[in-house]
């Protein structure tokens, strides 16, 4: 059996009397990519800040129900190593209106890395985004002068700064063009060799071409999860099949 | 019958242009009429000695150290506390009724006469507290007096910092604290900058607050609690009191000029400033 990276049991979440997540039973596997598709509002992007604790910062929300990352309960982890543990990039393009240097050193100085290690972990980083020969004359220069792409490495770069094991995309391509699109594509898979990756994406192709693995969300529930392959040719559920036909959504 | 909209729009154009220009014109005239007056009392030697003969004669330099003094001291006062209730108002606390009141106070207190605050601090500091007429007594007073400005422009500064990038540091594992010293106060620092500028003209151009606590001795301040004056005060005593409107204008020329490269060097540092950041 294979090993869940990120895992959730009967996973509920209220926005006051909302309900968000309805008995999510989900798993990320590690070393691969899992996708996350459906209509806008299923509560997508909210399953995806239950592994990080980012709803905890959003008032009104309560939770019922477990997480587990690396089959450690959720509670039981210190939240600043969660978040080491666990990356987040986000759906626009966001670097601190800082330096392209001030950008990556953050994560390490929150973390409280060595000085002496900061220009080594930033060219790993840069080169595993391949952003390195593009940039590494830049250092001083603002973020944001760099293009939306760029952008994007960068913050994937920042993410990768405090060593996480996984990573969590929130529709990172939607502020991007069908080239640059591609180029994150790419790194996606050049990085699952060395994290666990889970995406969100509204971009059916974009899900078939880089996960192995695709859960089906419709109004806070799961509705199915499985191989890629065999979600988008052989649904087992017809809301799946609706869906991704292009039948509604 | 229809007024032509093309003429309407041109009309308003050369309107506003029209205002704009006045503004600039009215400050270009005022800055023109003091320095025909003052320039010809106005040298290096008159910045640099002593006053002599209640200022008859002589220069003003205890003066220009009296102003430098205060407005330094109450910026060193004022900008933690003010920029300590911004930092809880935004970050810290949600809207409550205890931040409705707060920020009543803050306003209410931007809408007092300064002579009001001058009472406040003679009887307060002066009298109550024994510090006498002194550069402290005054420096307390301007702190609160300009305390309401910078709440306000620091508030407006962090606010308008994009929510995104504190979610995103969060995302780092940066806690609230590291948040709001490493993200928001660099990314807010322009319009916080901009706040304890004009906090620094309200300081070096206040009159009344300043001569009700800390009075006006033209003697050199050596300590925090020795009287002094400020080049306000002492441009207000020449005039008023008719002792000389040759040296009043003159220093009235060097007060004009420094709060002119006061707003300079602010306007050129938070140039800077944004360009580091943006
Ligand atoms: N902070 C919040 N407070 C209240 N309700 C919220 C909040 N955030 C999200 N919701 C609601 O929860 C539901 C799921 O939102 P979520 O953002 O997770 O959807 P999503 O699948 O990511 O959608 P999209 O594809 O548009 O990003 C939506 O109906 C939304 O209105
Ligand atoms: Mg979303």
């Amino acid at each position: 059996m294979m090993d869940c990276a990120l895992k959730t049991e009967k996973l509920n979440l209220f926005y006051g009397t909302f309900h968000g997540l309805k008995n999510v039973d989900f798993c990320v596997y590690r070393n691969a990519i899992t996708s996350l598709i459906g209509p806008s509002g299923c509560g997508k992007s909210t399953l995806l800040r239950c592994f990080n604790r980012m709803n905890d910062i959003i008032d009104d929300v309560s939770v019922n129900g477990s997480v587990l990352v690396n089959n450690r309960p959720l509670e039981e982890i210190d939240i600043i190593e969660l978040r080491k543990k666990v990356g987040m990039v986000f759906q626009r393009p966001n670097p601190f209106p800082f330096s392209v240097r001030e950008n990556l050193v953050y994560g390490l100085k929150v973390h409280g890395y060595k000085r002496s290690d900061y220009d080594d972990i930033m060219e790993r980083c840069l080169r595993a985004v391949g952003l390195w020969d593009d940039i590494k004359d830049k250092m001083n220069t603002p973020a944001l002068s760099l293009s939306e792409e760029m952008k994007q490495r960068l913050c994937v770069a920042r993410v990768l700064t405090v060593e996480p094991e996984i990573i969590l995309l929130d529709e990172p391509c939607s502020a991007l063009d069908p080239i640059a699109t591609m180029k994150i594509e790419e790194l996606m898979i050049e990085l699952k060799r060395f994290y666990t990756i889970l995406i969100v994406t509204h971009n059916m192709q974009q899900a078939a071409r880089v996960s192995d693995y695709t859960g089906f969300m419709l109004l806070g529930d799961l509705i199915e999860f499985g191989e890629t392959p065999k979600i988008f040719t052989a649904p087992q559920d017809e809301r799946t099949d609706g869906y991704i036909t292009g039948r509604f959504g | 019958m229809r007024v032509n909209p093309r003429f309407t729009d041109a009309l308003v154009r050369h309107f506003l242009n029209l205002q704009a220009y006045f503004t600039v014109g009215l400050l270009v005239v005022i800055v023109f009429i003091i320095f025909i007056k003052g320039i010809s009392n106005c040298s290096l030697s008159f910045m640099l000695t002593y006053p002599e003969d209640m200022g008859r004669h002589g220069g003003i330099f205890p003066a220009i150290m009296g102003t430098v003094f205060l407005a330094a001291l109450s910026i060193v006062f004022a900008t933690p506390l003010g920029l300590g209730t911004a930092i809880y108002l935004t970050e810290y606390t949600r809207e409550s009724r205890l931040t409705t009141i707060i920020r009543f106070g803050v306003e209410s207190l931007a809408g007092i006469p300064s002579i009001i605050y001058g009472l406040f601090g003679f009887i307060f500091f002066v009298i109550k507290l024994g510090m006498g007429w002194s550069l402290l007594s005054g420096a307390l007073t301007m702190t609160i007096m300009i305390l309401p400005t910078i709440i306000r422009t620091s508030e407006e500064a962090i606010k308008a910092v994009p929510r995104n990038l504190r979610i995103v540091s969060h995302s780092l594992g940066a806690t609230k604290w590291e948040t709001t010293v490493k993200v928001v106060l660099p990314s807010a620092a322009p319009g916080i900058l901009t706040g304890i500028m004009l906090s620094i003209g309200r300081a070096v151009g206040e009159t009344a607050a300043v001569i009700f606590t800390m009075g006006s001795s033209l003697r050199l301040p050596a300590s925090l609690m020795d009287s002094g004056r400020t080049m306000a005060v002492h441009f207000y005593i020449l005039a008023r009191e008719g002792i000389s409107m040759e040296k009043a204008y003159a220093t009235a020329l060097v007060l004009v000029v420094s709060i002119l490269a006061i707003n300079i060097l602010a306007y050129y540092t938070m140039n800077r400033v944004i360009a580091k950041y943006s």
